[in-house]
C-alpha cells in the first residue's frame, strides 16, 4: 500500500472535496468496499457481457463494467483497443452485437431513440475530443452554452444568458467573450466551452472522450485541474477514455485497462498504477514518461 | 384549351397530390413528400403551388394569384393566364371573390373564410435546413419534436442585433407539435395564420414537399418570454390609400432619394382607395 491509498478510508462523499482541489477527491470505494450511506447507492450505468466485432477484429468482448453516483472511471489503453467503441456502445450511440446497458435500471439498447435523446440532453453529457464535433462553430459561445438549456424548454433570453455568463466564468473564460465565435478561440478555451456547454444542465453522467487530447501540455494541466474541481463540486459520474495514464491518474477513482477489446484490468487507479498485475499494465505504465 | 387535361395535370397526378394533401392537413405542419412534376415554368417560379393549386381546383372555382400581394406582377399575370387556358376557370383580382388564392410571399390584408383555400409557393420547406444542413438529421428532429437548435437561431439574433431580426419566413410551431416554415412571408404576416378559418396549404416544388395548417389550427411565431415576437412593418401611412395597419412597400420614385410606402396587397389597397374616392 503506497502513501495515498492509506488515506482512502476516510468515509467523505466526493461531492464535498475541497475547492479548486489542490488534492485528489478522495476516491469512492469500489465494489465490496462499500459500507453503508452514500456509497451503497446502486450504479448509474451498468453495463453486461458487451461483445462488438468489426468483422474478424473483436473491438468489444464480454466486457462489464459498473458506474456510481459521483464517480470517475477511466477506460485506458493503446489506439485501437477498443475504448472509443466502449463509450459510444455505453454512451447509445452504437449497437453491440450482444450484452445489455441499463441506466438507473432503465434498458438503454432497448429504449426509443427519442427517449434516448432526452436523456443525452438533460441527464447525459458527451464531451468530445475534437471540440468542433461537440460545438456550434459558427454560434456564439452564449449561444453554445445556451442550446441544451433551450432543448430543454428554457424561454427566457435573460435567464439564458445568465446562465451562460455564469458557466463561462466556471469554465475560466471571460464571459465579455460571450457573444463570439468559438472559431475565435484557442484549442483549451473551445474545450472548455464545450465543457460548459455540457454541464450547463447539470447531467448526472458525463462521458469523455480524449478531452485533453491534441492540447499541448500546460493547456493539459489547467483542463485536468479544472475538469477535476468541477467533478467535485458537482458530483459528477464521469467515464473518461484516455492513452494518458497521467490525466487518468489525476481525475479516476477507478480504472480499466483494455487491450484487443478485453477488459484485463481494473480497480482502485492507484492500485492499478501503483501495482500493475497484467503484463500490458506493467507495460503501459513503465512506458509513462517522468 | 385542347390536348390538354383539365387544369393542366394528368387525373392521377392530382390524386397523387390530393393524397398527400389529405396526409398534410391530418398532421399539421409536417412536409409530405409528392411526386413534384415537371411544370412549363421554371422551378422558384411557383411548381409546387402551382401543382397544388391545379390539384384542388374545380370548374366552379374563382382563382386570385398573388405575388408579394400584388395581383398584376408577372408571375402573377402569367399563373392566372395559365389556369384560365388550361382550365377554364374564372379569374379574379378581388380577394372578396376568389375561392382559392395561389400567393407568393404574402397573405391578403382582408381575413379569409371558411369556404377559401390559400396555397403557399415554398422555395425552402425546411426551416431548419439553414442550421442542419442533413435532411437526414432534421427528420429526425421533426420526428421527436427537438427543436431548441431553432430557439438558438433566434438566441443569436438578439445577442448580435438586440432584437429578433428575422422580418420574414419567420418560424413557427403549428398545432403545438411541428416547427413549420410560414414560406417567405413577412412576419408581419404570421399572426394572421392561427386560427384563420381558411384552409393554407403549401407546396414546394423543387423540394417536392407539400405541408399544410387546417383551418382553425394554433400557430405559434417562436420567441422568448422576454423578448416576444412583434410583428414588423414600415412606420409609416401608404401614400396611396392612408393605411396605417397594413404591409408596406417602399418604392423609390426617382433617382434624388424620392421614396413613398404603399400597401403591398393592391386589391386591399385599390379598395380602399375606391371607398375614399366615393366618399369624396
Amino acid at each position: 500500500m503506497n502513501e495515498r491509498s492509506s488515506k482512502t478510508p476516510h468515509p467523505i462523499p466526493p461531492p464535498q472535496a475541497g475547492e479548486g482541489g489542490a488534492h485528489l477527491p478522495p476516491p469512492l470505494l469500489a465494489g465490496e468496499g462499500r459500507g453503508g450511506g452514500l456509497a451503497a447507492q446502486t450504479p448509474l450505468l451498468t453495463a453486461r457481457d458487451l461483445t462488438l466485432r468489426f468483422g474478424r477484429i473483436a473491438a468489444l468482448d464480454s466486457v462489464d463494467i459498473d458506474i456510481h453516483p459521483g464517480e470517475v472511471v477511466a477506460i485506458v489503453g493503446e489506439s485501437g483497443s477498443g475504448k472509443t467503441t466502449l463509450l459510444r456502445v455505453l454512451s447509445g450511440l452504437m449497437r453491440p452485437d450482444a450484452g445489455e446497458v441499463s441506466y438507473l435500471g432503465q434498458d438503454v439498447l432497448g429504449m426509443t431513440e427519442a427517449a434516448r435523446r432526452r436523456l443525452m440532453r438533460t441527464e447525459w453529457g458527451f464531451v468530445h475530443q475534437n471540440p468542433r464535433d461537440g460545438l456550434r462553430m459558427a454560434v456564439s459561445a452564449g449561444g453554445n452554452i445556451g442550446e441544451r438549456l433551450m432543448a430543454t424548454g428554457a424561454r427566457h433570453y435573460g435567464n439564458i444568458r445568465d446562465q451562460a455568463a455564469h458557466w463561462l466564468t466556471r469554465v475560466e473564460i471571460d464571459p465579455t467573450r460571450m457573444d463570439e465565435v468559438p472559431a475565435k478561440f484557442s484549442g483549451g478555451m473551445q474545450q472548455r466551452l464545450q465543457i460548459a456547454r455540457t454541464l450547463v444542465t447539470l447531467p448526472k453522467l458525463v462521458f469523455m472522450d480524449e478531452p485533453t487530447g491534441g492540447l499541448d501540455v500546460s493547456v493539459q494541466a489547467r483542463l485536468l485541474d479544472l475538469i477535476r474541481a468541477l467533478v467535485a463540486d458537482l458530483g459528477l459520474a464521469v467515464l473518461i477514455v484516455t492513452h494518458d495514464i497521467a490525466a487518468a491518474r489525476l481525475l479516476a477513482h477507478r480504472m480499466l485497462v483494455m487491450r484487443h477489446g478485453v477488459v484485463v484490468e481494473s480497480g482502485l487507479t492507484d492500485r492499478v498504477l501503483d501495482d500493475p498485475q497484467h503484463p500490458y499494465t506493467q507495460l503501459l505504465v513503465s512506458s509513462v514518461l517522468a | 384549351m385542347s390536348g390538354y387535361n383539365f387544369a393542366y395535370l394528368d387525373e392521377s397526378t392530382k390524386r397523387m397530390i390530393r393524397r398527400a394533401i389529405l396526409k398534410a392537413v391530418a398532421i399539421p405542419g409536417h412536409q409530405v413528400p409528392f411526386g413534384s412534376r415537371e411544370m412549363p415554368l421554371p422551378y422558384g417560379w411557383g411548381t409546387g403551388g402551382i401543382q397544388v393549386t391545379a390539384a384542388v381546383l374545380g370548374p366552379a372555382d374563382v382563382l386570385k394569384v398573388i405575388d408579394q400581394g400584388s395581383d398584376d406582377t408577372t408571375n402573377a399575370v402569367s399563373i392566372r393566364a395559365f389556369f384560365r387556358r388550361t382550365a377554364g376557370v374564372a379569374t379574379t383580382e378581388s380577394t372578396e371573390a376568389a375561392t382559392i388564392i395561389q400567393t407568393r410571399h404574402r397573405i391578403p390584408e382582408r381575413p379569409l373564410r371558411e369556404d377559401q383555400i390559400l396555397v403557399y409557393q415554398v422555395p425552402i420547406p425546411e426551416p431548419l435546413g439553414r442550421l442542419e444542413p442533413r435532411i437526414a438529421e432534421t427528420r429526425r428532429m421533426h420526428a421527436m419534436a427537438d427543436y431548441g437548435l431553432m430557439h438558438v437561431k433566434l438566441y443569436e439574433d438578439i445577442a448580435r442585433h438586440g432584437h429578433i431580426a428575422t422580418s420574414y419566413s419567420y418560424p413557427v410551431m403549428v398545432n403545438s407539435r411541428y416547427l413549420m416554415s410560414p414560406s417567405p412571408i413577412p412576419a408581419f404576416d404570421n399572426p394572421k395564420m392561427d386560427q384563420m378559418p381558411a384552409l393554407q396549404l403549401f407546396g414546394a416544388g423543387r423540394e417536392k414537399r407539400i405541408y399544410a395548417v387546417p383551418p382553425y389550427t394554433s400557430v405559434k411565431s417562436l420567441d422568448f418570454d422576454d423578448h416576444p415576437f412583434r410583428p414588423i412593418r414600415a412606420p409609416h401611412a401608404c401614400e396611396l390609400c392612408g393605411s396605417r395597419d397594413t404591409y408596406l412597400d417602399e418604392v423609390l420614385t426617382d433617382d434624388v432619394g424620392g421614396r413613398i410606402f404603399v400597401c403591398s396587397d393592391t386589391d386591399f389597397c385599390s379598395e380602399r382607395q375606391a371607398v375614399k374616392e366615393a366618399a369624396e
